[in-house]
């Protein structure tokens, strides 16, 4: 059997045709371009090294446990340049990823993990159906951590939210505020952000999103909150007299 | 699903002969290529600069530890969902006597986002912990690091910025619009590496007989795994083929430490699937996790060392539970156990009212009559209710007015007594 026999006879038995997988075929051309730009982060040269094949990545990998996933299959893919194969990957696998990296344990010296993290940021940057899809639902987060500088609060806490949680997530989202002011340090006693976090402190936060263009990535897979966090990092730059 | 391909993949553009393709998971000694940068003029190191444990990491190398003075670096998801964590990490410096600096000029890494969404980049998670960093400097407090993630990240962002001069020059660039330095600490250097350096200390202070609590550890892969290099490791605990962290802390309280076979797994976390995907969650933590430890080893509590295992471990049981499942294991941090043992009150301190899993018989087991201590601390709460306190803080936390513990002034700056 050929390389190229191999790889279709995978690519037929794990993946999905693109209109079954809700996102649209594109050229080549264009695979090429996304995968251009995975290669062309800084990273990409300090992760993929080749492959040994031995399937460690696999084993270590708690994704490839409940998921058709395979660090393995993503590592091959960048280091034989199959840009068909690694479009796919960008639409249907990356995010199952766990991101805890213990695929690290590669005796090459491969890093899936996080050649997977710069595929997903090239898939967020072109707003591929694989990021919008995966990220239905997680816009409250992106707003927190953008505009608060703490990814999770206090008052996201509710049984609607965490139903699966047991009757305790109530009890917290009840007596929320008593229970804060309960904590002894006083930098805790916040609801709405996991610390208080100090208003310059936010202003210089909000200078990297907008200087490293880290905001923007966000138009392109939810316009809505991309409006809604430019406008408010904007007005408080401007109240504080900065101009980028 | 194997590819059918007899030799091994070599990458398809072979990289120039000159180039180096060395295994780059981590470098060798990146406190000296810091040193090195320096000279150079590229960056400044904060020093450690007091009193530091000596420990020795995974390939040898020598880390220091300092003491005293330090930076809180706190972690979301410890403040927002689980504080006990957090406010046990501080009691316990608090009652060893060390001062250090809980401040409000601090973000999130941003990490927990970035490793779930992916809507960041490298300059934008480099300057957000060059900006935090720069915080610890201008302070003169030496930061230490609570949550795993934030330390992970923070030695990848390390790596980073040591490889690539490019991010350094628009990191420095973006400092130079907030005001601050391009600066990088000596040691990254997190908290559950503190309570393994100052282990003895802490067991020194111990009031609480925990010999027969059975414990089992789940060793946080953000810690170990990424930039692995730095992590904490030691000849003496588990042969050295895995890290010492927590592991060493409850042998040194005298807790019984019990083996289990998927002790390298992940809890399951998955940074965007705690969130929006959680039945992957719940099943690896449940499947792989808390019922391979009931199954094996049977231990009153897992003991955890960082934000997301901690609240996956603890949150999952509860849906698998009503599925009949064998579950139902108490979780808690090292540094919430530590404190118990040091005699800190289980919810004034440890907060355990935030926690899912039944953690009561492990109270119990402790000689912790659970009830008076949540009868006093509905008191306290009646305290607040009835406008007499705003706000507890550390003396309610001991019951006591103890004049020996470092004062925490409104600005959250500490002060040596």
């Amino acid at each position: 059997m050929t390389l190229t026999a191999g790889r279709e006879a995978e690519t037929d038995a794990h993946y999905k045709a693109p209109d079954v997988a809700g996102y649209a075929d594109v050229s080549y051309e264009v695979k090429l371009r996304l995968f251009d730009q995975v290669k062309g982060d800084m990273r990409f040269g300090d992760y993929l090294y080749g492959c040994y094949e031995c399937g460690i990545c696999v084993a270590a990998c708690p994704s490839a446990k409940f998921y058709d996933f395979s660090p393995r299959r993503i590592a091959q893919a960048a280091a034989r340049e199959d840009v068909d194969l690694f479009y796919q990957q960008m639409q249907e696998d990356i995010w199952e990823c766990s991101q805890c990296f213990s695929c690290l344990r590669c005796p090459r010296g491969n890093n899936p993990g996080g050649i997977i993290t710069i595929m997903r940021e090239v898939a967020v940057r072109n707003g591929l159906a694989s990021a919008k899809q995966a990220l239905v639902g997680y816009s409250r987060i992106i707003y927190k951590i953008m505009s608060t500088g703490t990814q999770v609060s206090p008052d996201m806490l509710r049984p609607d939210a965490f139903p699966d949680w047991g009757p305790e997530t109530g009890d917290v989202a009840d007596n929320l505020d008593l229970w804060r002011r309960a904590l002894p340090p006083e930098t805790m006693h916040t609801t709405s952000s996991g610390w208080s976090v100090a208003d310059r402190t936010l202003v210089e936060l909000y200078v990297i999103w907008l200087e490293t263009g880290a905001l923007d990535m966000i138009a392109e897979v939810d316009r809505g909150l991309h409006s809604i966090l430019r406008e408010l990092m904007e007005e408080r730059l401007e109240e504080e007299g900065i101009e980028l | 699903m194997t590819t059918p391909i007899a030799a091994p993949i070599t990458l398809r553009r072979a990289k120039a002969a000159e180039e180096p393709v060395a295994d780059r998971r981590s470098l060798e000694d990146p406190r000296a290529e810091l040193l090195e940068l320096e000279r150079q003029g590229e960056l400044i190191v904060q020093k450690i600069d007091r009193e530091a444990v000596t420990v020795s990491t995974k390939f040898g190398r020598e880390k220091r530890i300092q003491k005293a003075h330090l930076w809180h670096h706190k972690s979301c998801g410890q403040c927002g969902h689980i504080p006990g964590y957090s406010t046990s990490i501080f009691w316990v410096m608090r009652k060893l006597g060390y001062d250090y600096h809980d401040p409000h000029d601090q973000t999130s890494c941003t990490a927990w986002n970035y490793y779930a969404s992916a809507t960041s980049n490298s300059a934008a998670q480099a300057a957000v912990a060059v900006r935090n960093f720069a915080a610890a400097y201008e302070s003169g407090y030496f930061p230490l690091i609570h949550c795993g993630t934030s330390y992970g990240h923070y030695k990848e962002v390390r790596e980073e910025l040591i490889r690539h001069p490019e991010l350094r020059a628009q990191v420095r660039g973006i400092m130079a619009k907030l005001g601050k330095p391009l600066v990088l600490p000596e040691e990254i250097v997190h908290y559950s590496e503190w309570f393994h350096a100052l282990r003895d200390e802490i067991a020194a202070k111990q009031v609480r007989d925990v010999s027969k609590i059975i414990v089992t550890v789940h060793p946080a892969c953000h810690y170990y795994k990424i930039v692995s290099g730095d992590a904490i490791y030691d000849p003496d605990i588990y042969g050295g083929q895995r890290t010492a962290v927590v592991t060493g802390l409850a042998e040194a309280l005298g807790a019984e430490v019990r083996n289990y076979s998927t002790w390298f797994d992940c809890c399951g976390f998955g940074f965007r699937h705690i969130l929006v995907q959680r039945d992957f969650t719940r099943s690896f933590a449940t499947l792989r996790k808390i019922e391979v430890m009931k199954e094996e080893a049977n231990p009153d509590v897992v003991l955890t060392h960082d934000t997301g295992c901690v609240t996956t471990l603890d949150k999952s049981q509860f849906a698998a539970r009503a599925h009949g499942r064998n579950v139902g294991l108490a979780v808690l941090s090292e540094a919430q156990f530590a404190a118990l043992a040091m005699g800190a009150h289980p919810f004034r301190v440890c907060q355990l009212h935030w926690h899912s899993a039944d953690y009561r018989p492990l109270l119990e087991k402790m000689g912790i009559d659970w009830e008076q201590a949540w009868a006093e601390f509905q008191g306290d709460l009646r305290r607040l209710e009835s406008g007499e306190k705003r706000y507890l803080d550390w003396d309610d936390a001991d019951g006591t007015h103890d004049e020996g513990a470092p004062r925490v002034s409104p600005a959250g700056h500490e002060h040596e007594n």
